[in-house]
């Protein structure tokens, strides 16, 4: 019994039918697929870090609009309310209009400060300042195309800005910010996929003879490229495991800086665990399967290829 | 049936000197299943290209072959792979897996038409222990001698009983009484109905065994019979 279970350790395992499975140097190819994931995962967290500060910042300039009223404190006619508080009266019965909140002069100062200085704060600007006025919009406001001319029929010259022109350039942001994470990603999956065949084709010619012989024993392709597959498979799964896993602390301390930009309130800052979107938690998992799955094409096709010379 | 067609083979030369160096011209002949055959000739005279023809390791470059009633010009690359598994070959250089033990190399063939661990191991063993080559199952190529090593290889070339057996001097390398025992086997093997071609120049074992003949001489077919 002894004798018979030593026997079959001595010889080939049953995933290892025909003798191939230490075909593959496996020494670098884990590393190499590792990196190539680290890589792929920065790419990914960049992409949705992108999504979600142009989310968050599209919000904001899509939900107000801001308006300048020339001249603010004469009156719209003899007798009449001021010119600011005409507008501001008609922006409060405006329909998808509220909170409508004129600038006090020291929030004015404040905003224009860093650009005029000083005088901006005491008052010695030798120009009139317009009023501004601050109105939140929901999806019923008007246009900022209508409501502007709306506006001027009571206090000429008065101008509306909408958020909706910083929206589109923050949209057309994001999608360029994704597509380029998009092509650097299947830049690293084909530099990937070209990892594995190299590998595949060294082992391809270090096991030259024992192929041919087996080939002409009469093994299908496929028996021949699956055993290279397989271990393919299990060399690229392993170096997309490691570099998932290395890329998390890197990813998630990476998602704690940018949550300043996205957090309006210390207290709503999260910490190095709570940083991290979810998805991105998945990212070794995730990558383990696409690199099992690129390993085990590239060898297919590359073994394929190589099967092709011999009769 | 086999059947060579006007059956030629040309090799294209390599490098400086070019052109094309005729292995097989116009060679024409059947072998009725079952049947028996040496082949013979002088060395250079074509005999392993014939046999590469005939274990589809090579295409003819004219003319038609039939193996086992199937033509083989007609064969994708499954079809040629599973035809190979019906073609048992002994190989001059024996072609061994350095890196498998003899009983790893002799159960290939096995493993590759999926039979089960439990029957690759019976016929195996039984197999190896009729050649005598019981107490070396666990040995790689290198750690056995010419004629372990050509025992090994006969014993893969049959372990699945094939339709057809070749084989280029499967006596070689071994002493007298060993390659009776081979010859026993192969005689057994062809009542059995295996097709056989034993390519040799063991003039003095064909006169043993007498069968027909095919010689070849410069590529050409001087006898059948």
């Amino acid at each position: 019994m002894a004798g018979w279970c030593g026997m079959a350790k001595r010889h080939a395992s049953r995933a290892d039918r025909i003798g191939l499975r230490a075909a593959m140097a496996d020494r670098l190819l884990p590393f190499m697929v590792a990196a190539m994931s680290f890589l792929a995962a920065l790419a990914l967290a960049g992409s949705i870090a992108a999504g979600a500060l142009a989310s968050h910042w599209l919000s904001g300039a899509q939900g107000l609009m801001t308006v300048e009223v020339p001249t603010p404190t004469q009156p719209v006619a003899a007798n009449g309310p001021l010119r600011q508080d005409a507008v501001l009266t008609l922006l409060q019965a405006t329909r998808g209009l509220s909170d409508a909140h004129l600038l006090s002069g020291a929030e004015l100062a404040a905003l224009l400060k860093p650009w005029l200085g000083a005088a901006a704060a005491d008052g010695t600007l030798p120009i009139a300042l317009p009023a501004v006025i601050v109105v939140k919009a929901d999806a019923q406001a008007p246009d900022a195309a209508v409501l502007g001319p709306k506006l001027a029929s009571v206090a000429p010259g008065t101008i509306v800005d909408s958020g909706a022109r910083w929206a589109d350039r923050l949209a057309a942001l994001t999608t360029s910010l994704r597509a380029s994470a998009a092509a650097v990603l299947v830049i690293v999956a084909l530099v990937a996929a070209s990892v594995v065949a190299v590998a595949v084709r060294a082992g391809l010619s270090q096991r030259r003879e024992a192929i041919e012989i087996i080939h002409g024993l009469g093994a299908l392709d496929s028996d021949i490229a699956n055993q290279f597959a397989l271990r393919a498979m299990r060399l690229a799964a392993t170096g997309g495991l490691l570099g998932g896993v290395v890329a998390l602390p890197v990813l998630a301390w990476l998602a704690l800086l940018s949550s300043s930009f996205v957090a309006s309130a210390p207290a709503e800052r999260p910490d190095l665990v709570t940083a991290l979107p979810p998805l991105l938690w998945g990212v070794p998992v995730m990558f383990t399967l696409a690199t099992a799955l690129i390993g085990w094409l590239a060898a297919q096709v590359t073994v394929r290829g190589w099967l092709k010379r011999l009769a | 049936m086999i059947r060579f067609t006007h059956v030629g083979l040309t090799y294209h030369r390599a490098g400086a000197a070019g052109g094309d160096a005729v292995a097989l011209d116009d060679i024409d002949f059947d072998i009725p299943d079952g049947g028996f055959r040496w082949l013979t000739g002088p060395s250079g005279a074509g005999k392993t290209s014939l046999l590469k023809l005939m274990y589809l390791a090579a295409r003819p470059s004219s003319g038609r072959i039939d193996l086992l009633n199937t033509d083989t010009l007609r064969l994708d690359r499954r079809g040629t792979a599973l035809l190979r598994r019906r073609i048992g070959v002994v190989y001059q250089d024996f072609r061994l897996l350095r890196h498998l033990s003899a009983y790893d190399n002799v159960a290939l063939p096995l493993r590759l038409a999926r039979r089960k661990e439990v029957q690759v191991r019976a016929d195996v063993t039984e197999l190896l222990r009729w050649v005598g080559l019981a107490g070396r199952l666990d040995h790689r190529p290198e750690e056995l001698s010419g004629g372990e090593q050509q025992r090994v290889a006969i014993a893969r070339a049959v372990i699945t009983r094939p339709s057809l057996l070749l084989a280029d001097e499967p006596t070689g390398n071994l002493d007298d009484d060993q390659a009776e025992r081979l010859m026993h086997l192969i005689r057994s093997l062809n009542r059995m109905g295996t097709t056989i071609i034993v390519a040799t120049h063991n003039m003095g074992l064909v006169a043993r065994h007498p069968a027909p003949v095919l010689e070849l001489v410069d590529g050409r077919l001087v006898r059948h019979g």
